[in-house]
């Protein structure tokens, strides 16, 4: 490619890149790190007052969060490929990468409500203590987002069926793709400050 | 889609991030898992995977690009960074010099 060729790409990319900036769902989810992090915080400052009731120690499974982990990894780059797909204009090979990150997003949430559940059976219920106060909290606001994300995931796989690839719907797959990827980094911030360090 | 842009990133782009994240990841759990390390320098290994790995999904995955990205998002991130320093820092400080003054 000369250099000419290569500096008339670039600015398409440019141009490109700026159209699809999304400041304003940016700002959302910039809105949506600040709760997180208070989240964090909250737990943070929680986290020993168990009043002598059950800990992370007992209570978490590194197990469970380990899958956790690696279902919410694999969804995060199987949306990628989704994306992939969809520039590529391949509205099958779209779909298709959509439905298997819904499949493990499902997989995700469904771990997550049966701790929850067995804990809650177990006695250790948002109720208990302060620490596990803020953990349903903190972790429980993830899996909501996760949930909506979920719903979200399916009304555009409709509209990637119903109407194609047209220019609205690749608009939204790609503020989709931000906020999935995004909670795939709260998550980063869950097992390492909520689910690890108990378990030490 | 073989064009391996910075902007939008490409298969190969994503597998890296996948890859990198991984390492990131197994390493932490495989030392709680194990119990290799002493708990303090567990801890610190966590914070220093997490962080790494948060910047290898934004790099990776939400392609975020010092040089591609509109400035405003940029500015956007800068700004949540500080708001985030102000209320988490100033909340542990208080919250902590509380419990110390509590005799706790």
């Amino acid at each position: 490619m000369s250099v000419a060729a290569a500096e008339a790409d670039r600015e398409a990319e440019r141009a490109e890149v700026h159209e699809q900036r999304a400041l304003g769902f940016w700002l959302y989810l910039m809105g949506d790190a600040v709760i997180f992090s208070l989240l964090f915080a909250t737990y943070a400052v929680m986290v020993n007052n168990s009043d002598g009731g059950p800990t992370g120690r007992t209570l978490f499974s590194i197990r469970n969060a380990g899958l956790e982990t690696i279902l919410l990894l694999v969804s995060s780059t199987t949306f990628g490929f989704a994306s992939l797909a969809m520039r590529a204009g391949s509205r099958a090979e779209t779909m298709s990468w959509l439905l298997l990150t819904f499949g493990l997003g499902l997989a995700f949430v469904g771990l997550e409500m049966r701790e929850f559940y067995g804990m809650v059976q177990a006695g250790a219920g948002p109720d208990r203590s302060g620490f596990l106060s803020a953990f349903f909290t903190l972790v429980g606001t993830h899996g909501l987002h996760v949930s909506i994300g979920l719903v979200w995931i399916l009304i555009l796989a409709g509209q990637v069926m119903a109407k194609g690839l047209t220019a609205p719907v690749t608009s939204r797959l790609f503020r989709l793709g931000l906020f999935w990827h995004f909670l795939d980094i709260a998550w980063v911030g869950i097992f390492s400050i909520v689910y690890l360090p108990g378990l030490l | 889609m073989e064009r391996s842009t910075t902007g939008h990133g490409s298969f190969g782009s994503y597998l890296i991030g996948f890859v990198l994240a991984v390492i990131l990841s197994a390493i932490p759990f495989y030392l709680v898992y194990t119990h290799a390390l002493p708990a303090q320098q567990t801890l610190l290994v966590i914070g220093v995977a997490a962080v790494l790995q948060i910047l290898v999904h934004l790099r990776f995955f939400l392609h975020l690009n010092l040089a591609l990205t509109p400035r405003e998002n940029l500015l956007a991130i800068a700004f949540t960074a500080i708001l985030v320093f102000i209320m988490v820092g100033g909340s542990f400080w208080i919250m902590f010099d509380l419990h110390y003054r509590m005799g706790g």
